[in-house]
C-alpha cells in the first residue's frame, strides 16, 4: 500500500520563501531549545551548571552525570540510579504493547469482518473507552487489582495498559481493515481457511502500517504514563517515569541538576527511538485509512 | 432432481425480503446466467449457493445433498469474485494454491494442478509475481485459475467481467466459453449484461426485484419472453412495445396500431388465439430486427406485413442502419441491412415479419402464448 506522490505544494516568490525559511528555522530552534539545554547540561559537571551558564556549552566534557543516574543516584530510599526501573518499564511496555495489540487487530478483524448483531454499538462501546479520563477509574481498578491479587505488580500494570490501550487499538484497526474487502475474506472461506487462518494469512500481512502506528502510540503512551505508575506501582514494580520524579524528589544535599537532566533524556529516549526507527511508516499508517491508494 | 438444485428458496434481511420462493434446477454441465437489474437479488443468491450468506427459508442441493448450513469450503465449490479477490500478498501461484493447501493436499500434488491449469489459462509465466503487479485482465485468468484448480463440482461467478475495459471483456467471454465447452463443469453465471447472458449460457435465468421472471434458453427468452420485462430486459435494442387492439375480421386476429399522423392499420396476427381478444387493448412486441425494408424481409416468414410510416431518423451503424418511426405514439426502433434505400421524413413501406411479433396482456404484462 503506497501513498502516491502528490505535488500539492504552492508556488512562491524567491523573498516568500527566505522569509518562510527564516521562520521555520527559528521556531525549529525554539524547539530544539530545551533538548539543548538538557543535553549540553547533562554532559557537564555539577559546579559548571551552579556556577556559570546554563547555556553555554560544556568546558569539562563529562559522562559522570549519565552513570550516576544510571547506577548510583539516589532513588526515593534506595542509591540505585535509574536502571532498575528502565527495566521495569520495558517489563511492562512490551507485554502491554504486544497484548493491547494483538488484541485490537483481532477486534478490527472481527468487527469487520464477522459482523454480529449490536457490533457497531459495541464498537461505540470501546470507543469511549478512549475519551475515558484516566482519574476516574483509579479507585474502581485498584479495587479490582486488590481483588486479583496482583496490587502493586508488573502484571497488574501490564493489565491496566492493555486495558486503557484496546479502545485505541481497536479504533485504528477496524478502521483500517474496514476499507480491506471483504470478498478477500469470503475467497479465502471458500478456500477453506478458518477464522485464525484468515486472519494470520490474509489480514495480518497487510496490516503492517496500521500496526507501527498503533505500536507507537501504545509504546509512547504506557511508557510515559506517570499517574497509572505512581498509583498502581509497588517498590518492585516502578516504572521509569515514577523514579524519575523520585530521583528529582530526592533531597540529599545539594540538587544535582546534571544528573537529573541526564535521567530526564534517559527517560525519554527510547520513544524517542521507536519514533526514529518506525515514523516514516507512522505517517504511512495515519494517511492509509483515509486515502485510498 | 438436478445437479444445482435451489428450491423454494427465499432471503430476507430483517423485514426486507430480497428473493421470492426462487426455483431453479441445474443439470449437470449446464451454464446457467442470472441476469436483472441491479439489486434484483443475483449476488445474493450466488452466495447462498456459496454459503456465504445464510439460506432464509428453502432448500439448495448439490449432487443431491442438502447444502443448508454447510461451510463455503466443504461444498465442492469454487467462486469467482467481481473484483476477482486476489490475496495481495501471495503470489499468483499460491494464490492459486491455497485452498488446495487449506485442504490438505500435498505439495508435489499440488504443483501439478497448478501447472496443469496454468498452461490452460497461459500464465505459466505469471506464477512467481504478486497481484499488484498484474495487468486487469491478467488477474482475471489468475482469479478463473484459482477456482479452476479445485476441479469443483460447481463454478460460480459474480460479474467476473466487469471490471474489464469493452474489448478485453468479448475476449474473456469467449475464452470463458471455450473453457466451458473443454471442461464441461457446471457454471452459475452473474451479469447484468444481457449479451453476456445470451452468448454464455445453456440457459438464462432473468430475475427482477428477487423474482426469477423467466428460466430458459437463450432462444426461449429472446424469442418468447414471459413478459413485458423480460422482453425490455434481453435485446439491444430493446424490443419496441406498442399498444394495439385486437380486431377479429373474417376469423382473422389482426391489430390496429397507428402511424405517426393517427391514422390505423391494420397488421395481421401470426398468433392463432386471440379471438377472445377481438376489441381489446394489448401491448405487442416486436424486436427491431424484425421490422424492415421490403426486399431485407426474412424470406422464411410466412407473414410479413407491410406498415406505412413516416421515417424520423436514419442512424447508420457500419452493419446496419437504425431507422426510427412513431408508432402508435412510441418511437419505435428497426433494425435494416446497411444498404436500404431509407431516407428521414420520407414516408417508407416498413416489412414487419409477424411470426416474430409477441403480444402481452397489459393488465397482467404476462404473454399472451
Ligand atoms: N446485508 C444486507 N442487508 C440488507 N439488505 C441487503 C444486504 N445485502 C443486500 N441487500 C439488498 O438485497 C438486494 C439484492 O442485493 P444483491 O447484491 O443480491 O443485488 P445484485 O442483483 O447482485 O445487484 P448488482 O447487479 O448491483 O450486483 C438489494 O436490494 C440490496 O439492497
Ligand atoms: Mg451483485
Amino acid at each position: 500500500m503506497s501513498v502516491a506522490s502528490q505535488d500539492t505544494a504552492v508556488k512562491t516568490g524567491g523573498i516568500a520563501k527566505v522569509f518562510i525559511y527564516l521562520i521555520l528555522i527559528l521556531f525549529a530552534l525554539f524547539y530544539l531549545l530545551p533538548l539543548y539545554v538538557m543535553l549540553t547540561n547533562s554532559l557537564k559537571p555539577l559546579s559548571e551548571i551552579t556556577g556559570g551558564n546554563m547555556m553555554s556549552l560544556p568546558r569539562d566534557w563529562t559522562i559522570e552525570a549519565w552513570l550516576s543516574a544510571w547506577s548510583t543516584a539516589q532513588v526515593g530510599v534506595s542509591p540505585t540510579g535509574l536502571q532498575p526501573y528502565f527495566v521495569n518499564s520495558i517489563l511492562m511496555v512490551v507485554p502491554a504493547v504486544a497484548i493491547s495489540t494483538v488484541l485490537g487487530a483481532l477486534n478490527g478483524y472481527i468487527l469487520t469482518k464477522w459482523r454480529f448483531r449490536g457490533d457497531t454499538l459495541l464498537f461505540g462501546l470501546m470507543l469511549f473507552a478512549c475519551f475515558i479520563p484516566f482519574q476516574i477509574v483509579l479507585i474502581p481498578m485498584a479495587r479490582i487489582l486488590g481483588l486479583l491479587g496482583i496490587a502493586g505488580t508488573t502484571q497488574g500494570l501490564v493489565l491496566v495498559h492493555v486495558v486503557y490501550g484496546i479502545g485505541f487499538s481497536t479504533l485504528y484497526f477496524r478502521n483500517y481493515y474496514a476499507s480491506f474487502p471483504t470478498e478477500l475474506v469470503r475467497a479465502a472461506m471458500i478456500d477453506g481457511a478458518g477464522f485464525f487462518r484468515i486472519f494470520w494469512r490474509i489480514m495480518l500481512p497487510v496490516s503492517g502500517p496500521i500496526a507501527v502506528v498503533t505500536i507507537i502510540w501504545q509504546f509512547t503512551n504506557i511508557w510515559n504514563d506517570f499517574l497509572f505508575g505512581a498509583s498502581f506501582a509497588g517498590l518492585s514494580a516502578m516504572p521509569m517515569t515514577v523514579a524519575l520524579n523520585n530521583l528529582v524528589n530526592s533531597s540529599t544535599g545539594v540538587r544535582e541538576y546534571n544528573v537529573h537532566f541526564a535521567g530526564a533524556i534517559m527517560a525519554a529516549l527510547p520513544t524517542l527511538l521507536v519514533y526514529i526507527v518506525a515514523g516514516r511508516f507512522f505517517v504511512r499508517g495515519l494517511m492509509a485509512g483515509s486515502v485510498k491508494g | 432432481m438436478g445437479f444445482l438444485d435451489i428450491s423454494h428458496v427465499s432471503k430476507a434481511y430483517g423485514s426486507v425480503q430480497v428473493l421470492h420462493e426462487v426455483d431453479i434446477s441445474v443439470e449437470e454441465g449446464e451454464f446457467i446466467v442470472l441476469v436483472g437489474p441491479s439489486g434484483c437479488g443475483k449476488s445474493t443468491l450466488m452466495n447462498m449457493i456459496a454459503g456465504l450468506e445464510p439460506i432464509t427459508s428453502g432448500d439448495i442441493s448439490i449432487r443431491g445433498q442438502v447444502m443448508n448450513g454447510v461451510h463455503p469450503s466443504k461444498r465442492n465449490i469454487a467462486m469467482v469474485f467481481q473484483s476477482y479477490a486476489l490475496y495481495p500478498n501471495m503470489t499468483v501461484a499460491q494464490n492459486m494454491t491455497f485452498g488446495l493447501e487449506m485442504h490438505g493436499v500435498p505439495k508435489a500434488e499440488r504443483d501439478k494442478l497448478l501447472a496443469d491449469v496454468a498452461k490452460l489459462l497461459q500464465i505459466d509465466h505469471l506464477l512467481a509475481r504478486k497481484p499488484g503487479h498484474l495487468s486487469g485482465g491478467q488477474r482475471q485468468r489468475v482469479a478463473m485459475g484459482r477456482a479452476l484448480v479445485r476441479k469443483p463440482d460447481v463454478f460460480l461467478f459474480d460479474e467476473p467481467l466487469s471490471n474489464l475495459d469493452a474489448k478485453l471483456r468479448v475476449d474473456m467471454r469467449t475464452e470463458i466459453k471455450k473453457l466451458h465447452q473443454k471442461l464441461g463443469t457446471t457454471i452459475v453465471y452473474v451479469t447484468h449484461d444481457q449479451i453476456e447472458a445470451l452468448t454464455l449460457s445453456t440457459r438464462i435465468a432473468v430475475m427482477n426485484k428477487g423474482y426469477i421472471q423467466q428460466l430458459g434458453t437463450p432462444k426461449e427468452i429472446y424469442d418468447t419472453p414471459a413478459n413485458l420485462f423480460v422482453a425490455t430486459f434481453m435485446g439491444s435494442p430493446a424490443m419496441n412495445i406498442l399498444p394495439a387492439t385486437v380486431k377479429l375480421r373474417d376469423g382473422l386476429a389482426y391489430a390496429e396500431i397507428s402511424d405517426v399522423e393517427g391514422k390505423p392499420q391494420l397488421l395481421q396476427f401470426s398468433q392463432a388465439n386471440l379471438a377472445s381478444w377481438d376489441g381489446k387493448n394489448v401491448m405487442l412486441g416486436i424486436r427491431p430486427e424484425a421490422i424492415t425494408d421490403i426486399d431485407g424481409a426474412d424470406r422464411k416468414s410466412k407473414n410479413i406485413q407491410r406498415f406505412s410510416n413516416l421515417v424520423t431518423v436514419t442512424e447508420p451503424a457500419g452493419s446496419d442502419t437504425f431507422v426510427t418511426m412513431t408508432a402508435s405514439g412510441r418511437d419505435v426502433v428497426a433494425r435494416m441491412r446497411a444498404d436500404a434505400s431509407v431516407a428521414a421524413r420520407d414516408r417508407f413501406e416498413f416489412a414487419i415479419n409477424m411470426d416474430k411479433a409477441v403480444v402481452f396482456d397489459p393488465a397482467t404484462e404476462a404473454r399472451i402464448p
